[in-house]
């Protein structure tokens, strides 16, 4: 025998459903002030669909009370212009559906990029070929031998990034300079935690020095923007602003050793 | 035809096959060991019947192998011949471990009914442990020539090989791709054999029949789980050791062009846990004692939704261009954080512990513990389950998030052994708990909806998928080099396709699969039927 229910199982699922895709977008697009996008609500949504479908369905009772209404729409005879009105709605919203999907936009289409270079094992700068497996940040050691002299290094190093880099990565570190909205991809944001924090000073040594053009061959194009600070900075300098760029954000460099 | 495709598949359907008809024998073996010593022949029985399955599979795995060696041969001749004068030894031994291996099961599988009771018994037994063994030592070596052509060891920068046939089968990745392997060739077998159970239980013609591929189904189940469990440590092993071998290599596999690959990875795995753990929720509505936990199963479902919610949530997100605009970036100032490691691993633990805890529900579900101690037992389990996921939670976010990367990929061993700890302390606790425990309701195999059959299917369909899909990118990562900075791949197709298009060729190959396997099933069914001819033959006098 199954339970009278206050609201029918079938109608409880699509709450749910509803509730949960509503949800997110409540909490991202206006409790947090940072959009959902469609592309992960959707993947979001699938797996929310299967888990509610299957803790509905696992007894036999579930199943058949979420059928139930199904069946008898289709099967029940005193049902039969219910019936018909759903089987004209449903055929025309799939069909709306397919439409708008398929309908010509003039937005650009989405990328499905990953801008994740793998770095070589060697390249050259500043006339020298450095070995990224064992190039090392020169002044990282005054960190613990010498605060006051590291201090200083970062200071300088903020400097170099205040008058070069600022006006793509942005004054906070966090991608949003004045000119980041007119590139694509836009420029790193540092702050992030799976940004620099993931990477060896080795790599972004070998990212600032070389450039858009320093990319790899693999998975391009790159279209990166990004300048061969090589031609502008000094090594030196490249190195302390990335002392800096770690000391700003809080983040220690990805290293194999422990401290 | 395209040779790269030939190759990809042919080698695709070579390492399916092989992947079942390798791991087939290892849970056959358990399997038979628990008949003798518990003296139920059901056990016997069901051992007999997957070895019968894999017989044919076997064959069709010889072919695909003899196709492999032809297409490259006849496609890629300097590779072949370069793999061959490092490899030529090992390759012999090979050719005649396979001939070993086949004369092995044959006598295993023919002798089965021969070789019963007493001593014959053991004879038998020590088929089965030859048979792994050959078996597994095949497995190996064709994975040393893969894991060469990843990390080659004992060559100079020209490829000039200067060593020993032991140095090239040891090279860096072979061990790491060896635990993997053999851990996911379990659960991969324990998936097929569960698709078997599934497609004999949905048509079967009788109660009995149902009820006997219930069980049957519900072992193999058990099989695909149990090795489940491990297996996401020896993927990360695996990758980390890749990571280490070469940073290149590993950026390029997990953050770099292959990245996308790993989100669908991470959805399929995700199909696999749900599925799993749907069919032993289906499976507690054998009895009637289990509707007492029946309320509990959506706090589960919750749990593991939520994990894969964080499981799968990519760092670098798929935008328009307004999200983009939006957003200031690829990356998500909240959901960001779930893109990395340190979030995966604290998801993938508790999507173990959870996927656990509905196993220890469905054991649970229709006994009674008589012990005294039952009480404080549950307690215990209760502490346990509560202070391991605070543990692992901790280790997560705060190591993860706030101490630099040594600490992050170190922090995920205390987790694996939080959750490995969980595991086994628990169920040492249960079974001790409820030995002699009270049935609540009489057990009634065979009644289980279709619907839970089909779990079984996409159990298999996702781990065939899922090693396709994991394969190509393992392959992949070596780019424009057949062997890894040693030898270039010159012929037109040495780029790397789309994903789109590497996807495509993986689905056209599981279908090829699941279609031969559909075959190796009817014909088990086809072998064991009688046609009496009548009227066909002329009257003996």
């Amino acid at each position: 025998m199954t339970k009278k229910r206050l609201i029918p199982r079938l109608l409880q699922l699509v709450l749910i459903i509803i509730g949960v895709y509503f949800g997110f977008i409540l909490l991202f697009d206006v409790a947090l002030h940072q959009i959902i996008p469609k592309s992960l609500l959707t993947m979001y949504m699938l797996f929310v669909v299967a888990g509610t479908a299957m803790v509905f369905t696992f007894t036999e009772e579930g199943a058949q009370e979420l059928v139930g209404p199904i069946k008898a729409l289709v099967e029940d005879p005193s049902k039969k212009m219910i019936r018909n009105v759903v089987f004209v709605i449903v055929p025309l919203l799939a069909g709306y559906y397919t439409y708008t999907s398929m309908l010509p936009s003039f937005e650009a289409p989405m990328e499905l990029r990953t801008i994740h270079p793998a770095p070589p094992s060697k390249f050259k700068a500043f006339g020298k070929s450095y070995n990224l497996t064992t190039l090392q940040n020169p002044y990282r050691k005054f960190e613990k031998e010498d605060p006051a002299k590291f201090k200083g290094l970062v200071k300088e190093g903020g400097d170099v990034y205040i008058k070069n880099c600022q006006y793509c990565h942005g004054d906070k570190l966090d991608g949003n300079g004045p000119y980041a909205s007119g590139l694509n991809p836009t420029p790193l944001n540092f702050q992030d935690v799976g940004t620099i924090a993931q990477l060896q000073e080795s790599f972004l040594f070998w990212r600032i020095s070389t450039g858009g053009p320093g990319l790899p061959q693999e998975a391009a194009p790159w279209i990166s923007a990004m300048p061969v600070w090589q031609d502008y900075l000094t090594e030196d300098e490249i190195w302390k602003v990335i002392l800096f760029l770690y000391n700003y954000t809080g983040r220690a460099p990805r290293s194999w050793a422990n401290e | 035809m395209n040779p790269r495709v030939a190759v990809w598949l042919v080698a695709q359907l070579h390492l399916w096959l092989g992947a079942f008809v390798v791991a087939v024998p290892m849970f056959v073996f358990i399997i038979e060991t628990i008949g003798m010593m518990t003296r139920d022949e059901r056990y016997d029985n069901m051992a007999y019947e997957f070895i019968k399955v894999s017989i044919t599979a076997y064959s069709l795995t010889a072919i695909m192998g003899g196709l492999l060696s032809f297409c490259l041969v006849l496609f890629y001749p300097d590779l072949f011949k370069y793999l061959a004068l490092i490899f030529k030894e090992s390759m012999f031994a090979y050719a005649l471990l396979f001939f070993a291996e086949s004369a092995v099961l044959y006598i295993y599988y023919y002798g089965w009914h021969w070789l019963q009771g007493g001593n014959r018994k053991w004879v038998h037994l020590t088929f089965g442990l030859l048979l792994n063994a050959f078996g597994i030592t095949l497995m190996l070596l064709a994975n040393s020539w893969t894991t060469f052509m990843m990390s080659p060891a004992a060559v100079d920068a020209a490829g000039v090989f200067n060593g020993n046939t032991w140095e090239a089968i040891h090279n860096f990745l072979w061990n790491p791709i060896n635990i993997h392997r053999v851990v996911a060739n379990v659960a991969y077998g324990g998936s097929i054999v569960g698709a078997y159970a599934g497609f004999k239980f949905l048509s079967a013609k009788n109660k009995e029949e149902r009820a006997h591929y219930d069980w049957v189904g519900y072992n193999a189940n058990f099989i695909a789980i149990a090795a489940l469990l491990p297996l996401p440590f020896a993927g990360y092993y695996l990758t980390a050791e890749l990571y280490a071998y070469s940073q290149q290599m590993g950026i390029t596999l997990m953050g770099g062009v292959f990245a996308w690959i790993f989100i669908i990875q991470a959805v399929l795995i995700g199909a696999l846990f749900l599925s799993a753990n749907y069919y032993l929720w289906c499976g507690m509505g054998r009895s009637d004692g289990a509707s007492r936990y029946n309320g509990r199963i959506k706090f589960i479902a919750i749990v593991l939704v939520a994990a894969f919610l964080v499981w799968f949530t990519p760092h670098t997100l798929v935008l328009t261009n307004s999200e983009l605009k939006s957003l200031g970036g690829p990356y998500h100032k909240y959901l960001g954080v779930f893109g990395i490691m340190p979030a995966k691993n604290t998801a993938v633990n508790f999507l173990l512990t959870f996927t656990f805890m509905s196993f220890m529900f469905y054991r649970r579900a229709n006994k009674v513990a008589t012990v005294s101690w039952a009480t404080t037992g549950n307690a215990i389990q209760i502490a346990l389950f509560t202070m391991g996921l605070i543990n692992i939670v901790t280790l997560g976010v705060y190591y993860g998030y706030f101490t630099n990367t040594v600490y992050k990929v170190a922090a995920s061993i205390p987790q694996v052994l939080t959750t490995l700890t969980i595991i086994i302390v628990s169920t040492v606790i249960d079974t001790l708990m409820y030995k002699g425990a009270k049935d609540v309701a009489p057990l009634h195999w065979g009644r289980m909806p279709a619907r839970s059959q089909y779990a079984l299917f996409l159990l298999a369909v996702s781990f065939t998928w899922l090693m396709g899909l994991m394969g190509y990118v393992r392959s992949g990562i070596r780019q424009h080099w057949h062997v890894s900075n040693i030898f270039r791949d010159a012929s037109p197709d040495a780029y790397t396709p789309t994903l789109g298009y590497a996807a495509n060729v993986i689905t056209v190959g599981t279908i090829i699969f699941m279609a031969m396997v559909i075959f190796v099933f009817w014909l088990s069914t086809i072998s064991g039927k009688h046609v009496v001819a009548k009227g066909y033959w002329k009257e003996q006098a």
